[in-house]
């Protein structure tokens, strides 16, 4: 399978200290790690694609690195996580599905066995185009103040030849969680579910 | 503080490869922003000395924070830029007050020089507007190298009564500038200009 090529990393982080109520004594952080890589398969139907997913664990496991250490270098603050993929013009959805099995991996291996599956979404658009990713507790999908999710893009990204990869963690709930639930001390963490 | 902030985002990206040619080191630049509550919304307040003093706070903050996000000591950054986008309720006049009166002196009080004037860029908009921060070079505006722009969004500010405030950092220029100019090495550093 073809070589990885990065065009551009970016990574955001944002600190939200309220939101018109009490403010936070420990402001909660969410953080995005984006990739651009040249799309292999831009241009043509290629039959057989999934070799590429072995080929971006590398890459998954720089991105979920640099999150933790622009939340401040300990994993064990992360409480929620999330990914995407926006795939330029000239490629195809199932080319964003490539980034499932790495980016997740990428996310478990770094946060030491979270249960939860990493929600996701992924769409196919120009440069610019904005990706609104889903973000759930790591540990069980069901908790409800975690249901989250972060804005992200780039300007002049993807080109019709590329691929922008996203990777979010958050390290606690929406700010002013109050809609009931499951809540985080109520987990059991036996099937990623509650 | 003064300001009442609500949200901290800090943006770094990093360009590795452009056209297919490598980018060796890469060029990088950060931006920090923040969402403060505009005291003046809604009412015309002839007096802007309290936005001119959150002006000169964040000035030191945000720089601080995009040089930190860089891993760069201050004195190593190359250019730099600002600008404010203010919520439906407020007046371009307060954008003006934090950006232009106070704000420099801790900017440059950071990045150790900076005798070159700060390229601004405002406007008034609402929730997602795109901020456009130009960028120049610190200690002399004509290095052609470095006019560049950076652009930051955050998705849900401004509201109709807060101000968006951005810094940008970098420590390079363009990634494959080549259309001559003033060198960064040409550099005398004497009025800001050259």
């Amino acid at each position: 399978m073809p070589e990885v090529q990065v065009r551009k990393t970016l990574t955001s982080v944002e600190e939200i200290f309220h939101e018109g109520g009490p403010v936070s004594t420990t402001p909660s952080r969410r953080a995005a790690a984006l990739a651009v890589i040249h799309n292999p398969f831009a241009g043509k139907y290629v039959a057989e694609i999934s070799g590429f997913m072995d080929d971006l664990k590398p890459l998954g496991l720089e991105m979920a690195r640099s999150l933790v250490a622009a939340l401040g270098g300990d994993s064990r603050i992360v409480e929620g996580y999330g990914k995407g993929a926006i795939v330029g013009s000239a490629g195809e959805i199932e080319h964003g599905a490539l980034w499932h099995v790495p980016g997740g991996y990428a996310m478990r291996e770094v946060l030491g066995g979270a249960k939860a599956i990493v929600a996701s979404t992924k769409k196919v658009g120009g440069p610019g185009t904005r990706l609104d990713v889903p973000i759930t507790h790591i540990n069980a999908s069901y908790v409800r103040s975690h249901f989250d999710a972060m804005e992200i893009g780039i300007s002049d990204a993807p080109r019709a030849d590329e691929i922008l990869l996203a990777l979010v963690m958050t390290t606690g709930p929406r700010v002013h969680a109050r809609v009931g639930g499951l809540k985080a001390s109520e987990i059991k963490g036996e099937d990623g579910l509650r | 503080m003064k300001a009442r902030i609500r949200k901290l985002a800090t943006v770094v990206e990093e360009t590795r490869c452009e056209m297919g040619q490598l980018i060796d080191p890469p060029t990088r630049r950060a931006a920090a922003v923040a969402v403060i509550e505009n005291p003046h919304a809604g009412k015309y307040v002839e007096d802007l000395s309290e936005l001119m003093e959150i002006g000169e706070e964040l000035g030191e903050l945000l720089t601080r924070r995009a040089v930190a996000a860089l891993g760069i000591p201050g004195p190593s950054a190359e250019s730099y830029g600002k600008a404010a986008a203010v919520g439906e309720n407020g007046e371009i006049e307060h954008a003006a007050a934090i950006l232009h009166p106070k704000l420099g002196t801790p900017v440059r009080k950071v990045l150790g020089k900076g005798a070159a004037l700060i390229p601004s860029s405002k406007k008034r908009g609402g929730m997602g507007v795109v901020l456009d921060i130009p960028l120049g070079h610190k200690d002399a505006a004509f290095v052609r190298s470095h006019f560049d722009g950076m652009e930051v969004r955050i998705n849900d500010a401004p509201r109709a009564n807060e101000i968006m405030v951005a810094i940008a950092v970098t420590d390079s220029g363009r990634p494959l500038a080549r259309v001559g100019g003033l060198t960064k090495d040409q550099i005398k550093g004497e009025d800001g200009l050259r």
